[in-house]
């Protein structure tokens, strides 16, 4: 007998499967059910592998029946950004280039949640190579936010989110690199953690900007991102900047409550160009999380103002180097005619991208080249450390930072695609700690008056995930916002 | 004055290895004027004795023993190219020569 699914979190699906209350095949069964019903107007998924998942599932069922164990996720479905590759499974990171790739390995991540007994129900719609924060970049079409379908669920991990949102999956990947997790968390009203650099190993996880690409979870609750957390961080020998030390005891640090922590309020991030009613929202949370034992301490951050230029100088650059493999040779999109390889690169490039890949591409190769590196390049390299310092110095004066995710709610479905300089600006709040590489979390923190989620997040200092998962875990306790669920689209 | 036109953009593309139509060099063009003037706002900052930052974390490279392991075999390596011949990827003709494509 199937529970309801439908906003069911992770870690109460898995204690189920594990006390033969339900079968992992009755979980996998709700959800294809609910995905075929509703994922039409809301299009989380790329791919749906329902075979796979049910042979999964019936695995799984067969060893708890026989009292083996099936690891800490066991029969739980979950979903993955179509970033992660995935060994005989076609994997495009939303670009036409990679359309067909079926790829002979698999990722670290997703290896370590199948070998924690998580069932994969498929892929996960996202921008084109993860740029973008709207999901409008995606080559296979938008996703629509469960909370209004007009208007978009984030992105770059739109899919990811959005499934979680609307229960069509228990958990999700996604990879965070300018704020591709908490935003779109943000927006869709879930928990979207985007943990130290070389927490999560990133071997197999397609490249975007190697030194600010983080992957990590999507849950329902903070326990339930933490659950998945536990299982896809630690050591990869794969992943040359992967951290060597275990991963943390994250799912016990959400439930160890706040008292005693001391929270940063970096004053930078409480500025003009907030929406009012997001403003309104985090304050309360802050008011709350005072109440609730925590003691607020006013910080600054004072190159705040330089990161969204930082950022994006450096992430295009390692963009554009890392996309010049997607050539028509060994993988991927190749153009019908090419009477040389340089036409055969060209063309197949010209028409294997989309217009965001091409403006990132152009800009990087821009940045880069002989006489202009250091101006642009090495510039931001040098500014990119005034930031990280930024954060040594406040995590010297507080255990944690709280700030809001995104200055805005939700928008609309082609409000902002038409100026991409704009569409930039809008991740002001995300994109300073992939530069640092400190670890961040988004959560609900409220509604606007038109029913959109708002996002609260919660920067902590390397490797200080427990420390977030703390304060994320007993603000969680002491407000019922993650308990609203959207509606199901008719 | 305009940080950037359209021939520059049309030789970064050639760099890069990526056919652009006019118009989309016209729209990239005005667009990353746009975007080049905002990111110009890090010149801005006083940088004189900082050192360049690549990496978030630090780490030493990490070193392992060369040694032969399992990798992936021939048909898995080839399995996704586009153009195969035999045991090889095949590409249009890089040298002058006879036969083949």
């Amino acid at each position: 007998m199937a529970p309801e699914v439908r906003g069911a979190s992770l870690v109460a699906l898995a204690e189920g499967v594990a006390a033969k209350k339900w079968k992992s095949r009755d979980l996998v069964e709700a959800y294809l059910d609910r995905i075929a019903r509703l994922d039409k107007k809301i299009g989380s998924f790329l791919l749906v592998d329902g075979e796979g998942a049910r042979r999964a599932a019936d695995a799984i069922d067969k060893k708890i029946v026989a009292g083996e164990a099936v690891g800490q996720l066991g029969g739980v479905p979950i979903g993955l950004k179509d970033i992660y590759v995935t060994r005989g499974l076609e994997t495009t990171a939303g670009s036409k280039i990679l359309k067909g790739f079926i790829p002979p390995y698999e990722s670290t991540a997703s290896a370590r949640l199948a070998a924690a007994g998580a069932i994969r129900l498929g892929k996960l719609n996202m921008d084109e190579f993860a740029m973008g924060s709207s999901n409008e970049n995606s080559a296979f079409g938008p996703v629509h936010n469960p909370w209004d379908l007009e208007r978009v669920p984030g992105g770059s991990s739109g899919g990811s989110a959005a499934a979680v949102a609307a229960s069509l999956c228990a958990g999700t990947l996604g990879t965070d690199t300018g704020g591709s997790i908490r935003q779109p968390a943000s927006l869709c009203g879930v928990v979207g953690v985007k943990p130290t650099y070389g927490r999560v190993s990133r071997y197999g996880v397609i490249a975007f900007a190697s030194s600010l690409d983080h992957p990590g979870p999507f849950g329902r609750t903070v326990e339930d991102a933490a659950a998945l957390l536990e299982v896809i961080a630690g050591h990869d020998p794969m992943d040359s900047t992967s951290i060597p030390q275990p991963a943390g005891r994250y799912r016990q640090a959400s439930k160890a409550g706040l008292t005693g922590l001391r929270l940063g309020v970096p004053k930078e991030y409480f500025q003009s160009g907030m929406d009012p009613e997001v403003e309104a929202a985090v304050r309360k949370a802050l008011d709350e999380l005072g109440r609730a034992g925590a003691t607020l301490v006013p910080v600054s951050l004072p190159h705040t103002q330089y990161a969204i230029a930082t950022y994006y100088l450096i992430c295009m650059a390692e963009a554009s180097s890392n996309l010049a493999r997607y050539d028509g040779v060994r993988y991927g999109h190749r153009t019908a005619e090419a009477g040389s390889l340089e036409e055969l690169y060209a063309k197949t490039r010209g028409e294997g991208f989309g217009a965001e890949p091409k403006r990132r591409i152009v800009l990087g190769t821009y940045v880069l080249r002989a006489g202009y590196y250091e101006a642009y390049y090495g510039k931001a390299l040098r500014v990119r450390r005034l930031i990280a310092n930024d954060f040594a110095a406040a995590f010297a004066q507080c255990d944690v930072l709280v700030t809001p995710t995104s200055p805005t709610p939700a928008f609309k479905l082609g409000e902002r695609a038409a100026d991409p300089l704009q569409m930039y600006l809008a991740d002001i709040y995300t994109v300073a700690p992939p530069l640092a590489g400190v670890p961040a979390l988004s959560q609900c923190c409220g509604f606007t008056k038109s029913g959109l989620p708002i996002g609260l997040q919660t920067i902590g200092p390397t490797l200080g995930e427990e420390t977030v998962f703390r304060l994320a875990g007993a603000y969680e306790a002491r407000t019922q916002w993650h308990q609203r669920l959207p509606e199901d689209p008719s | 004055m305009p940080r950037i036109n359209s021939q520059e953009v049309r030789e970064i593309a050639a760099l890069a290895r990526l056919r652009l139509e006019e118009a989309e060099i016209t729209r990239l063009t005005h667009e990353l004027d746009d975007i080049l003037g905002y990111i110009e706002t890090v010149k801005g900052v006083d940088t004189a004795s900082v050192l360049p930052m690549t990496h978030a974390v630090p780490f030493d490279c990490p070193m392992r023993p060369d040694e032969p392991g399992q990798s992936l075999t021939l048909n898995e390596a080839l399995q996704n190219a586009p153009r195969r011949r035999e045991n090889m990827f095949e590409v249009p003709r890089i040298v002058p020569g006879t036969g083949g494509a």
